[in-house]
């Protein structure tokens, strides 16, 4: 029971190469807005076709260009929940989850009767036969999930399921499609941009980044090991990439943003890492000191910059500084007030050695 | 509140001049109508044969629309060839030029003597100077409403609907059936609603092309235009009213089943 993916396709300028495999669980599928994450999810339901490449579910082949083989969308089984849920207008909730049981020859009576109940059990007793112009963004959601489920796909895609929805209906959702996810047999595909969703419904996530795939795994690993920019910002980490040199017994990682001391890096089969190697390396917010005046002592980085912007997180704050690489820093609220901190004012940043993580590419 | 301005007064003013002659023949009519032998006329046979044949006509008009125009919408609105905003022009063309000259048009190509006049012969069909080329002089002139309405509605439906529909295994009959027609319905209404109301009052191609036969082709109109060239003032004024009421009520009637609520 998975799904295996390697496709290439062009939609105008945009071009997504995906290559993953997922197995039969949960996974998120996380990236910045036209990562081609709606492109990856038309492709699977069968509504886009590949101009190249694979996509197998549990082993059968749905779409394989080179052989012309394309399975339409009516006959793949899997089960889609869109982003502005596309409830059909003129049918009723009940005849809206009925459909999918309807069209696969369901006899009226036993199609409704099943929709009534899933719609039931969802907490939607209420509203049975009300069309989804009369639904709210709750309960439009429930509709739509019931929709996609009840033909129990093996391949279950969620296209930012959650967004269309307010707050308050937005965690009592959040909580449905967790049981929903919890029972669910197949692969559950939940494409979203909001880590906190990701993180509180998948097992696995997937980080697509113009058009590519730059992670697959399981959440903790994508924290400890950021790849890109974006995924380190998932994780609230800075990340820059670079190649190690060694000058005298000081080991640093330089790019065209500058150099960073940093305690010499070991690849996994433990030998050192040589100079040249492009590495990556992520430094956590809070492993970051502020002072107004230069800072001097022992062997650490010392980068001035001018502060962007302030943000309060309850007692925390979290600035953007200008400085080079790019930094974001999280310093206590104490400390922002003592020091009277502002946009525009300038400020040296301290970063110890031993602070930044290194990895190789 | 605009009336304040002076821009406000002027347009209203002008306005005015316009609605009064929208509205002023209406009520000369309802004014001049003979009120009192009303109940008595209006079940006259030549009356109610004239009716009725409008009625017949103008319905076999919008069914030939429905039946043949929403094919061609579909192809306007989903057909991805060249030569399709030709195409639609020439759907237009009836909608522009004079009704009799389209009667003109169609006896060169339907006419006994016309261009496909010997294939109907053949076929054993009769056109001009019959019922039913009453009914294709009215289609002709009042399908474009139909397809206009029909091609807008095409257009503006969410055809993610139908993809959404077609992952949940809808086959395109289901899917036609259950998710495109019901969103059409109101453009496919409203524009049945204008194409039968002008094919009621179509006169041009239909004098010209079928004639003006009493009881066979002599359509409300038509009876009207008659009726005033003998001096039958009172008859011709009844028969008006009769068409007026009829087509308003359809008007109305189909207007709030399509934009009601």
């Amino acid at each position: 029971m998975s799904l295996q993916v390697d496709v290439r396709l062009s939609v105008g300028s945009f071009r997504l190469e995906a290559a993953f495999e997922v197995p039969a669980v949960a996974a998120a599928v996380l990236g910045p807005n036209g990562a081609g994450k709606s492109t990856l999810v038309a492709l699977l339901a069968g509504l886009a076709l590949p101009s190249e490449g694979t996509v197998r579910l549990k082993g059968e082949l749905l779409d394989d260009p080179s052989s012309g083989l394309h399975v339409p969308a009516r006959k793949r089984s899997v089960g889609v929940m869109f982003q502005d849920h596309l409830l059909f207008p003129a049918l009723s909730a009940r005849d809206n989850a009925a459909f999918g049981l309807r069209a696969d020859g369901t006899s009226a009576r036993e199609a409704r009767a099943k929709a009534e109940e899933l719609l039931r059990r969802f907490g939607l007793g209420h509203c049975l036969d009300r069309k989804p112009r009369d639904l709210s963004g709750g309960e439009s959601a429930r509709v739509a999930l019931a929709r996609a489920i009840i033909r129990k796909p093996d391949l279950l895609l969620l296209d930012e399921p959650l967004a269309a929805l307010d707050v308050e209906s937005r965690a009592s959702a959040r909580r449905l499609i967790a049981e929903v996810l919890s029972d669910f047999g197949g692969v559950a595909l939940l494409v979203t941009h909001e880590p906190v969703e990701a993180l509180s419904l998948c097992d696995r996530m997937l980080i697509l980044e113009e058009g590519r795939v730059t992670h697959e795994g399981p959440p903790d690993a994508i924290r400890r090991r950021p790849r890109s920019r974006y995924a380190a910002s998932l994780a609230g980490l800075n990340l820059v990439k670079g190649r190690v040199a060694r000058l005298g017994d000081r080991c640093l990682v330089e790019g065209a943003w500058g150099r960073l001391i940093v305690a010499d890096p070991v690849s996994p089969d433990g030998s050192p890492v040589a100079d040249g190697a492009p590495v990556l390396a992520t430094i956590h917010p809070r492993g970051i000191a502020l002072s107004l005046d230069r800072p001097d002592g022992s062997p650490r980085n010392v980068l001035p910059g001018v502060v962007l912007s302030v943000d309060l997180y309850g007692d925390r704050a979290r600035l953007d500084l200008g400085t080079s690489p790019p930094l974001t820093v999280e310093i206590a609220g104490e400390t922002l007030t003592s020091l009277g901190l502002r946009e525009g004012m300038n400020v040296w940043a301290t970063v110890k050695a031993t602070e930044i993580e290194v990895y190789g590419v | 509140m605009n009336g304040g301005t002076s821009f406000g007064r002027i347009f209203s003013v002008l306005g005015l001049v316009m609605l009064a002659l929208l509205v002023l023949p209406v009520l000369g009519l309802a004014l001049r109508a003979p009120w009192t032998s009303l109940a008595h006329d209006i079940v006259e046979p030549s009356v109610l044969r004239a009716l009725g044949l409008s009625l017949a006509v103008s319905s076999g008009a919008a069914a030939f629309a429905c039946l043949f125009g929403f094919p061609l919408a579909w192809i306007l609105a989903r057909g991805r060839f060249r030569g399709r905003h030709l195409l639609r022009a020439f759907v237009l063309l009836p909608m522009v030029f004079p009704p009799v000259v389209g009667g003109v048009a169609l006896f060169t190509v339907f006419g006994r003597r016309g261009i496909l006049g010997p294939v109907l012969e053949g076929l054993g069909i009769d056109l001009a100077f019959t019922p039913a080329g009453a009914v294709l002089a009215a289609a002709f002139i009042a399908s474009p409403f139909f397809i206009l309405s029909a091609e807008a509605g095409l257009a503006s439906a969410d055809r993610r609907l139908e993809g959404a529909a077609s992952t949940l295994g809808a086959s395109e009959g289901m899917i036609f059936r259950k998710v495109t027609l019901p969103a059409l319905w109101p453009s496919l209404s409203a524009g049945l609603a204008l194409t039968w109301a002008r094919a009621l009052g179509e006169f041009g191609a239909t004098i010209m092309f079928a004639g003006n036969l009493p009881g066979r082709t002599q359509t409300v109109p038509l009876a009207v235009y008659e009726m005033f060239q003998e001096g039958d003032d009172g008859g011709a004024i009844l028969l008006s009213l009769v068409l007026l009421i009829v087509s308003l009520a359809v008007l109305l009637g189909f207007r709030r089943r399509a934009f009601g609520r």
